[in-house]
């Protein structure tokens, strides 16, 4: 049993508050790959200490969509604007232009992200993990980022692992590392891709458990998750995705009593 | 036949200046050649993967005539003919105490962009091997290309590169003789100065071979060591018992088990 945790974010100096009170905003966002359409107009406005669970069928685009929030994806049309400024893009003569690698790498700071496969620095012990990019990004000095990194490891309950490889570490462990990751740059807006969905049934549990206390201290989420307990009782909205829309969105008691459409009535009624 | 032991004996063991000499341009020329070669090899690889088209083109019209012609006419090309067609002739360097002729200059930057060419395949394989989750993780937090780069990618990189770059360096200690067609008086041309004073081809060539044993056997004990002390981090990472380990392992192990 794992202690349960605590006041993660103190360990970074508290909440790192969001510039503006529409923290995520994504308007009629397009995307394809190649020749396959696969957002078809996505809009979702995401304000400050909201947490948004994100549910749809598998191929529907919920990755796809989350991952553009950071521009790992380039996107067709559409704009995405985090804490005010557009994402991966500036306007240059009425037209959009990618922007400077250096840019979008500056972007990113703010936004931490979690895989579904964790991507741990296989090379990096846990802590190596979680002070790799303040050091390198932030120009940490080292023995602060140590500090920070060893107070984190020790709020999501690995005080003990901090020299351990992510070989060495369970599924479970592995994810709290890369939570503990994410949030050593402070980041003011969280995204979560199926954060459960590679763990073994016994280590779900420890995961969630972290993403509801962070949740609780007040971090901005953007989750995609079919765990129903935790949106239930965490989320503020549910939004289910389908065929790269949005179909409909809603508080969880809403959207899980009363859908409004069938497409998702049949989707719960499969994963409940 | 008629080997002449005392003469092969002498020159194996109290070898002369001169051959000493050549050894030492050998060993000179196959370091500083593979090094500049890994060096211009890694931004090859990354000519190579880039995003930019043309430099792409570039890289891979570079690599396709470095590997497909012989690296002798490479050596002869950039030093005779170079200097034939009027387009650049070699000068010695003089550093004070010591001069770099225009041939050795030469012979080491043919080695070199030759060399380049083979690690740039292998760094290349070596980057794609690595995960592009740690790419992706990397980016997440912020992290630029160059030091996602130096930073996760390369390193992890590198158990990929090191043995076939330890492979490299014994094939490149041998590939130095080629130079000696341009004049660079490394340890095989040395040798075929003396032969052509003494005639005792069979003797010498049997000292020399012997000598190029010796180095590509040191090498060979080097790039061990290091192959075992370079794998130490991960591969001691990865035996651990870990959740990967522990459930497929299990899974796997015991299925095969219980068929056998
Ligand atoms: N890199 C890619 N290249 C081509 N097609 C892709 C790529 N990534 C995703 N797709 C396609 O885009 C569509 C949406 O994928 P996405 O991963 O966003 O779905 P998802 O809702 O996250 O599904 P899941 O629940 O299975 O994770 C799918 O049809 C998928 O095959
Ligand atoms: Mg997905």
């Amino acid at each position: 049993m794992i202690a349960p945790a605590q006041n993660i974010l103190s360990s970074i100096g508290g909440l790192p508050e969001p510039a503006n009170d529409e923290v995520v905003q994504a308007i009629d966002v397009r995307k394809n790959f190649g020749r396959l359409e696969v957002l078809k107009g996505v809009s979702l406005t995401v304000r400050r200490g909201e947490v948004v669970v994100i549910i749809g069928p598998s191929g529907s685009g919920k990755t796809t969509f989350v991952r553009c929030i950071n521009h790992l994806e380039k996107i067709q049309g559409g704009r995405i604007f985090v804490n005010g400024h557009m994402i991966g893009y500036r306007e240059a003569r009425g037209r959009l232009v990618e922007d400077s690698g250096r840019n979008i790498a500056r972007q990113r700071r703010e936004i931490g992200m979690v895989f579904q496969r964790f991507n741990l620095f296989h090379h990096k012990t846990a802590l190596g993990n979680v002070i790799e990019a303040p050091i390198q990004v932030l120009g940490m000095k080292r023995n602060e980022a140590v500090g920070v990194g060893r107070d984190l490891l020790a709020r999501v309950g690995l005080a003990s692992k901090a020299d351990a490889y992510p070989a060495q570490l369970s599924g479970g462990q592995q994810q709290r590392v890369a939570i503990a990751r994410a949030l050593a740059m402070k980041p003011r807006l969280m995204l979560f891709d199926e954060p459960t969905s590679a763990l073994d049934p016994e280590m779900i549990g420890e995961v969630l458990e972290v993403m509801r206390e962070l949740a609780r201290e007040g971090m901005t989420m953007i989750v995609v998750s079919h765990e129903m307990g935790f949106a239930r009782e965490v989320a503020d909205r549910v939004v289910m995705m389908d065929d790269g829309q949005i179909l409909e969105e809603g508080p969880p008691a809403q959207l899980f009593g009363q859908p409004a459409h069938k497409r998702t009535q049949a989707f719960l009624s499969k994963i409940l | 036949m008629s080997f002449d032991w005392p003469f092969f004996w002498h020159y194996l063991f109290r070898p002369s200046g001169a051959y000493l000499h050549g050894l030492m341009l050998t060993v000179v020329l196959s370091v500083v050649a593979q090094s500049l070669g890994t060096i211009l090899g890694l931004f090859a690889a990354l000519g190579r993967m880039s995003r930019l088209t043309p430099l792409r083109l570039v890289v891979r019209a570079y690599i396709w005539i470095m590997r497909g012609t012989p690296l002798l006419v490479q050596i002869v090309f950039i030093y005779t003919g170079l200097a034939a067609g009027g387009i650049f002739r070699f000068q010695d360097i003089s550093l004070g105490f010591m001069t770099i002729p225009g041939n050795v200059q030469a012979g080491l930057l043919a080695l070199s962009l030759n060399e380049a060419a083979y690690m740039a395949e292998i760094i290349r394989a070596g980057i794609a091997s690595v995960d592009h989750g740690q790419t992706e993780a990397a980016k997440s937090l912020g992290m630029t290309y160059g030091q996602l780069m130096r930073r996760i990618v390369l390193p992890q990189a590198a158990r990929f590169v090191i043995p076939p770059l330890g492979n490299e360096f014994n094939a490149m200690l041998k590939n130095t003789t080629l130079v000696s067609v341009i004049g660079v008086p490394e340890l095989l041309l040395t040798t075929e100065t003396l032969t052509s004073a003494t005639f005792r081809v069979f003797e010498l060539y049997s000292v020399v071979a012997l000598y190029y044993l010796t180095l590509t056997t040191i090498w060979g004990w080097v790039q061990a060591r290091i192959e075992a002390k370079f794998g130490q981090s991960t591969a001691q990472a990865e035996v651990a018992p870990g959740f990967g380990e522990r459930f497929f392992g299990r899974a796997i192990f015991g299925a095969a088990r219980s068929k056998a």
